[in-house]
């Protein structure tokens, strides 16, 4: 059923084979973005505000986010699905993920619940098995009326798009580096993304100009 | 007798546990510590700095003024002064801490809560700590608290972290 979602550029190269290949580059592309700017002016003014940030560990997010007084959380949730430990084969022998055991060790909130998730554009390298039920797990992790800013590539971005790490330098600006060689999995148009946060209240698209779709989402 | 090198990470006023060493239980001490071994269980040094070497395995809760990562760390760290990841650190724990230093390429996975001023001022009218010379790498950042925190020692509800399990 969720396979018929996603147009999939290929089966994910690294699953099972351990992390991906070490950035190759430490330089920082200066970006602006609209759903960032909206997603500061809903968390502005509040404080002791719980952030989860779902990117590669970036001191500059736990610098500004920690500065304006909230706690943060960090969970690299990409990069630990490519744990040999969540590595299993389907029926026919493809090789997926075990996605009982990845939500078993990781995304588990028990009693935290957040205002805020930065989830970048994470579901668009995740492995497809995981995709959905970690949606689930955020919206389930989130506060109703809690926020969440996600990111989604264009058909034109192309399957080699690079992975990047974001860095919150300003309200609305952020800085690019490019992250581990993770592989573009899929594309989502409009309406898969619409059905992958179907169950929270509210969707907002913000397109950009460099293949990216900005969503902002609200419980 | 040629005097052996004295350098950062081996000093002769700071205690040193070497790599091959393995501890499994209660560390406590009243002396600054340089931990390259492995240790599981607890480390409390409370007025006192610990450096976690590049070789340093720690499964345990952490408990010193001063805390540097170099290694790996499963386990929360409450620094009363200052928490500092360099970037071969691995964290998977909470940080509670007044300031904290992470460098590029660290690895975290957790909560950080930056404790107040306030509450510093309060333990020490409690029970009084050294002052402390921390110094950020210019490759780090560091982050003050801008709020007051109420709960500043909160344990937060999060199953995968190592707050709920027991060394």
């Amino acid at each position: 059923m969720a396979q018929d979602l996603f147009r999939k550029f290929q089966a994910m190269p690294s699953l099972g084979g351990g992390a991906p290949a070490p950035p190759t580059s430490a330089e920082r592309i200066p970006r602006h973005s609209t759903g960032l700017g909206e997603f500061t002016r809903m968390v502005a003014g509040q404080e002791e505000m719980r952030i989860l940030d779902l990117g590669p560990t970036s001191p500059t997010n736990i610098a500004r986010l920690t500065g304006l007084g909230h706690k943060m959380y960090n969970e690299d949730i990409l990069l630990a699905s490519t744990s040999p430990a969540y590595a299993a084969r389907t029926e026919e022998g493809k090789p997926t993920l075990n996605v009982d055991r990845f939500l078993g060790e990781n995304l588990t909130y028990t009693t935290t619940l957040f205002d805020a998730v930065l989830c970048w554009d994470i579901p668009d390298y995740l492995p497809e098995a995981v995709v959905r039920p970690a949606v689930e797990r955020l919206h389930r992790v989130t506060k109703t009326g809690g926020v969440l800013l996600a990111f989604f590539h264009t058909r034109d971005a192309g399957p080699d798009a690079p992975y990047y790490r974001y860095h919150i330098v300003g309200d609305d600006q952020l800085e690019l580096q490019q992250g581990p060689r993770f592989r573009l999995q899929r594309i989502f148009n409009n309406r898969n993304i619409e059905k992958l946060f179907q169950e929270f209240a509210s969707i907002k698209f913000f397109l950009a100009r460099d293949n990216v779709r900005e969503v902002l989402v609200v419980k | 007798m040629e005097m052996p090198k004295v350098t950062d990470n081996f000093r002769s006023d700071v205690a040193h546990i070497g790599k091959s060493v393995l501890v499994k239980g209660e560390l406590s001490g009243s002396e600054d510590l340089y931990l390259d071994g492995e240790v599981e269980g607890s480390i409390e040094l409370r007025d006192h700095a610990l450096v976690v070497g590049p070789h340093g395995r720690v499964r345990a809760h952490i408990n010193a003024r001063d805390v540097v990562v170099h290694g790996k760390v499963d386990g929360n760290i409450k620094g009363t002064e200052r928490v500092e990841l360099k970037k071969s650190a691995v964290l998977v724990g909470d940080i509670f801490t007044q300031r904290i230093i992470i460098e590029d390429g660290a690895f975290f996975k957790g909560a950080i809560d930056i404790q107040k001023e306030g509450a510093k001022s309060a333990a020490k009218r409690e029970a009084p700590v050294g002052t402390s010379a921390a110094s950020a790498s210019a490759a780090a950042y560091s982050a003050a608290p801008a709020a007051a925190s109420s709960a500043a020692t909160e344990t937060p509800g999060y199953s995968a972290s190592p707050a709920q399990k027991k060394y």
